[in-house]
């Protein structure tokens, strides 16, 4: 039984330029205690899938199929119990933490709240209970850092300090948007230790939204890999990263620095475009007319779904394009 | 800190004498005898004999040189005498003290009558772009900028005094004597106030820690109150500020319309009086709180934001 | 949010070319000569004969208003360009020469700031006596300090760029280089600052003649039209009314011209699209 299934969910922006579709038909589930990774470049709509699940969006988004989050359904709550939803059920880790905490107000006024909100605490309780989780997170010094304002914190302090918040409901379901983003080797280790940490001591299950695909190597047990709105690739972690099927996936695994950092050229199309066929066509080495006109459906192999039309439904067959796979290079 | 409160002052000591310098020198350009002037004040026209003038003249020390009548005046206005009233004969000095709390007052009430009309207007005004009550408050404010305040205060005491009857037009002293004219000033500062607290939130609520803030659970309404408003509301500051010197402006011809004893209606008074010494004060009186409305702007400014706040004591 | 606000600058400029029109033709324009007076028909109310009814003196205030869109227009624009001139010299100056140069002028520009400008220029006006020329040089002397301290900005970010190195190397004068190259770089927001500050002159202006400063009588004028009719509040309000009404559809038209421009010349400023609701 899922945590969270998402099902044909398809999320537009409204904008003067056109209707934006940044996730298309996009269905996935997380079980209890399991890490999802979202892995795609840039742009591609992994970030509004998140704020999709959270109902985070501009007023001029509009969301569309169904998001089951423990039987019921999120789309169709009314606002104030989605708030209820927000926090203690599924907490949320936001990528910058330079921006993301509110400049005015002390980290144990930001870190209290949800306390006081989600768990019923009154203030001295919750102040004890925020204390005790920041020193949890490896912030020693708890009573200070709960004093100070987030402009006397580090980086790393920072994002300490969010995951404190994220976790402080008691979440089921953490959403992580990109926590390794513009971070340099060391800290993308910390960061990756601080979410080991994280699903450890909730139990919680993960929707880990990256770019960065030793992050999600290192965390995820399973993975779909996001490509202009739509899920090309989704399956066990190991398998994906070690066997991609789609050309998409190969292309990022054999555009990672240590496997000669090939870029898959071109670019992605915008997301205002809007024809049939596979929407990596344009990119792909083995993309013929059939792929622009004709709709794709997903194929399963060995537990695997893809998107593309030339995948062997044996699964043995498909054509290595980038190389080799994910693993054979780490040892 | 210290350092810029002290620039502060100096800043305040060269404004005072720029403007005063320039009270003198318009009051000597301008075509006409001043003593003449002050004579017609005190005696009226028929009682006008030339000993008069003369004597004025020379008691006032009008026939000396302009510089030497300023360094004079400034001389005795550093030991704290400014003299005495040219028409009245009384102490400036306490003229001004009696009349400068009904200025404070009208300003203090103004201010509070703008802020009750545009913190709820801004807020709603962002929280709800683009709906009824946005487009709404924006024509208001629009409005409420182009609006002559002179003009805003007759209508106010069309409707209000001759039409309806409820508030009086002239008076001191009572509560509902301040309303037209704080009504009058505070709509004003209002649509100027209202305008950048609206942008400031819009831009508020765009920012990161707004939707960190939304993940938490929070409702909107305390998202606004407690989150996004604090931030909002330290560049409007800064700008209210300014708006106050608008408002002391203001005082000036809403002073003499509902006649008002403050120091506006002492101004515009002792202008058609000539009566410089008058003047002189009012005008110094006017610099001092306009530099110490924004000093006082500036340190609240740095009390509400803590990146200052850390910055100056660390 | 683009459409109200195009709409908006649309009507601006549309009441502001009316108004143009009505100063510049104003003898056609009006049933009666504005100081002609009539006392049999004083304190008469809006009729066929009279659009916007008499004064105390029987005049018609529909034509004095027309006249006084003469007065009004020609002191806003006439401070503001003065007001405009004296900023973008000094700003430019300022900005151009930096160091000691620009110290001073900035110095001074605080010190302008530092005290309310409508009080200093009724201050001025008052003393220099009654008169349309004192009202516009006093409205002049404290309206320029904006308008300086934009122009030195900008002219402070362009002169460091390539093309200024190379007019200078061409052998450019200093004169040449501010005049040639970075005066059109301030047109645009000079312009957008003017077409707000004539509205605002023009406000300030009708202040100091509501106060009895300005253009004397028999001059119609805006501002002390309304100061007239004050004294007749209770029994002829229209005395008030119209002319009130004639300064508030001027300086809002000026004040919709000048958003309109902002958002057309400075995108920076546009309202963001992309807010939640």
């Amino acid at each position: 039984m899922a945590l969270l299934s998402i099902r044909n969910l398809t999320t537009i922006f409204n904008c003067e330029e056109g209707q934006l579709k940044a996730c298309s038909n996009v269905s996935l589930d997380i079980n209890p205690g399991q890490t999802l990774g979202i892995i795609g470049e840039t742009g591609c709509g992994k970030s509004v899938l998140g704020m999709s699940v959270l109902r985070l969006l501009p007023a001029n988004a509009v969301i569309n199929g169904q998001i089951m989050y423990k039987n019921q359904d999120l789309l169709t709550l009314p606002d104030k119990e989605m708030c209820k939803v927000r926090g203690s059920e599924i907490g949320f880790l936001p990528q910058s933490p330079s921006t993301s905490l509110n400049p005015v107000l002390s980290i144990g006024e930001q870190l209290t709240e949800g306390l006081q909100l989600h768990r019923g605490m009154i203030k001295e309780k919750a102040r004890i209970i925020a204390l005790d989780i920041l020193r949890s997170l490896g912030l020693k010094d708890s009573a200070r850092t709960s004093a100070e304002y987030p402009h006397q914190l580090s980086g790393g302090m920072k994002q300490r300090v969010l995951a404190a918040i994220s976790i402080s409901g008691q979440p089921s379901l953490l959403i992580a948007d990109e926590p390794t983003k513009g971070l340099d080797a060391v800290n993308r280790i910390q960061v990756v230790d601080l979410l080991r940490q994280l699903s450890r001591k909730t139990r919680a299950s993960l929707l880990l939204i990256t770019h960065d695909l030793k992050v999600a190597a290192a965390l995820c047990d399973e993975i779909a890999v996001m490509y202009s709105g739509e899920i090309v690739e989704k399956g066990p972690a190991e398998q994906v990263l070690n066997n991609p099927l789609h050309p998409y996936t190969q292309g990022l695994v054999a555009s990672l620095p240590e496997r000669g950092l090939y870029p898959i050229p071109g670019h992605s199309p915008g997301l205002l475009d809007d024809s049939p066929g596979c929407r990596f066509y344009s990119r792909c080495p083995i993309g013929n007319e059939k792929c622009k006109c004709q709709p794709i459906i997903n194929r399963e192999v060995d537990g695997v779904h893809v998107r593309c039309l030339y995948i062997d439904q044996s699964g043995g067959a498909q054509q290595r394009i980038y190389g080799r796979g994910f693993q054979s290079e780490a040892g | 800190m210290l350092n810029y409160i002290s620039r502060r002052l100096v800043l305040l000591l060269i404004v005072v004498l720029g403007v005063t310098i320039m009270t003198f020198v318009s009051m000597n350009l301008a075509p006409g005898d001043p003593a003449e002037m002050i004579a017609m004040a005190r005696y009226g026209l028929e009682n006008l004999t030339a000993e008069e003038v003369e004597h004025i003249r020379i008691s006032e020390g009008l026939d000396a040189p302009v510089w030497i009548q300023y360094t004079h005046w400034l001389a005795h206005a550093l030991r704290g005498d400014f003299g005495r009233s040219l028409v009245t004969g009384d102490p400036v000095l306490q003229e001004i003290i009696v009349r400068a709390p009904a200025t404070l007052m009208l300003a203090l009430a103004s201010l509070i009558v703008s802020l009750l009309i545009a913190i709820p207007a801004g807020i709603i005004s962002a929280a709800k772009q683009n709906s009824l009550l946005d487009y709404l408050a924006r024509s208001g404010a629009l409005l409420g900028a182009s609006m002559p305040n002179f003009w805003l205060a007759l209508l106010l005491i069309l409707l209000f005094s001759v039409t309806l009857g409820w508030l009086p037009v002239f008076g001191y002293g009572e509560l509902r004597h301040i309303i037209l004219p704080a009504v009058t000033l505070g709509t004003g500062l209002a649509a100027v106030s209202t305008r950048l607290i609206r942008s400031s939130m819009l831009e508020v609520l765009e920012q990161d820690y707004i939707t960190t803030a939304r993940a938490k659970g929070l409702r909107e309404g305390n998202i606004i109150s407690r989150h996004a408003f604090k931030n909002a509301f330290i560049p409007v500051i800064t700008v209210i500020g300014l708006q106050l010197g608008h408002l002391l402006e203001g005082t000036v011809i809403v002073e003499s319309i509902f006649g008002w004893p403050g120091l506006g209606k002492l101004l515009v008074d002792s202008i058609f009086a000539r009566d410089y010494a008058l003047i002189q004060a009012c005008v110094l009186l006017f610099a001092v709180f306009f530099v110490l409305i924004n000093l006082l702007v500036d340190i609240l400014y740095v009390y509400l934001d803590p990146r200052i706040r850390y910055e100056k004591k660390g | 949010m683009s459409v109200f606000k195009n709409k908006l600058t649309l009507i601006g400029m549309i009441i502001i070319l009316l108004l143009l029109c009505a100063a510049i033709f104003a003898p056609v324009l009006t049933p009666h000569n504005p100081n002609t007076q009539c006392l049999s028909q004083a304190l008469k109310g809006p009729c066929s004969d009279y659009p916007c009814g008499t004064d105390e003196f029987g005049r018609c205030i529909f034509s004095r208003i027309i006249y006084g869109a003469r007065v009004s227009l020609a002191i806003g624009i006439a401070v503001t360009a003065v007001s405009a001139a004296i900023g973008v010299v000094l700003g430019m100056a300022a900005g151009y020469y930096g160091r000691a140069v620009d110290e001073i002028i900035m110095r001074i520009v605080d010190i302008f700031l530092a005290f309310p400008g409508l009080i200093l220029a009724l201050v001025v006006a008052g003393l220099l006596g009654p008169g349309i020329g004192n009202v516009m040089l006093a409205l002049a002397l404290v309206g320029w300090m904006g308008y300086a301290r934009v122009v030195r900005g900008t002219v402070l970010a362009e002169k460091e760029k390539e093309y200024i190195e190379t007019a200078r190397s061409l052998g450019a004068n200093d004169l040449y280089i501010m005049f040639r190259h970075l005066l059109p770089n301030v047109i645009a927001p000079v312009i957008i600052m003017a077409s707000v500050g004539i509205g605002y002159a023009i406000l300030a202006a009708a202040g100091l003649s509501f106060l009895g400063l300005g253009a004397q009588p028999p001059t119609a004028v805006w501002g002390s039209m309304l100061s007239d009719g004050k004294t007749y509040l209770q029994t002829a309000p229209h005395l008030t009314i119209f002319p009130g009404l004639a300064i508030l559809v001027t300086v809002l038209a000026f004040n919709f011209l000048g958003d309109g421009l902002r958002d057309l010349l400075d995108p920076r400023l546009k309202d963001k699209a992309w807010n939640r609701g």
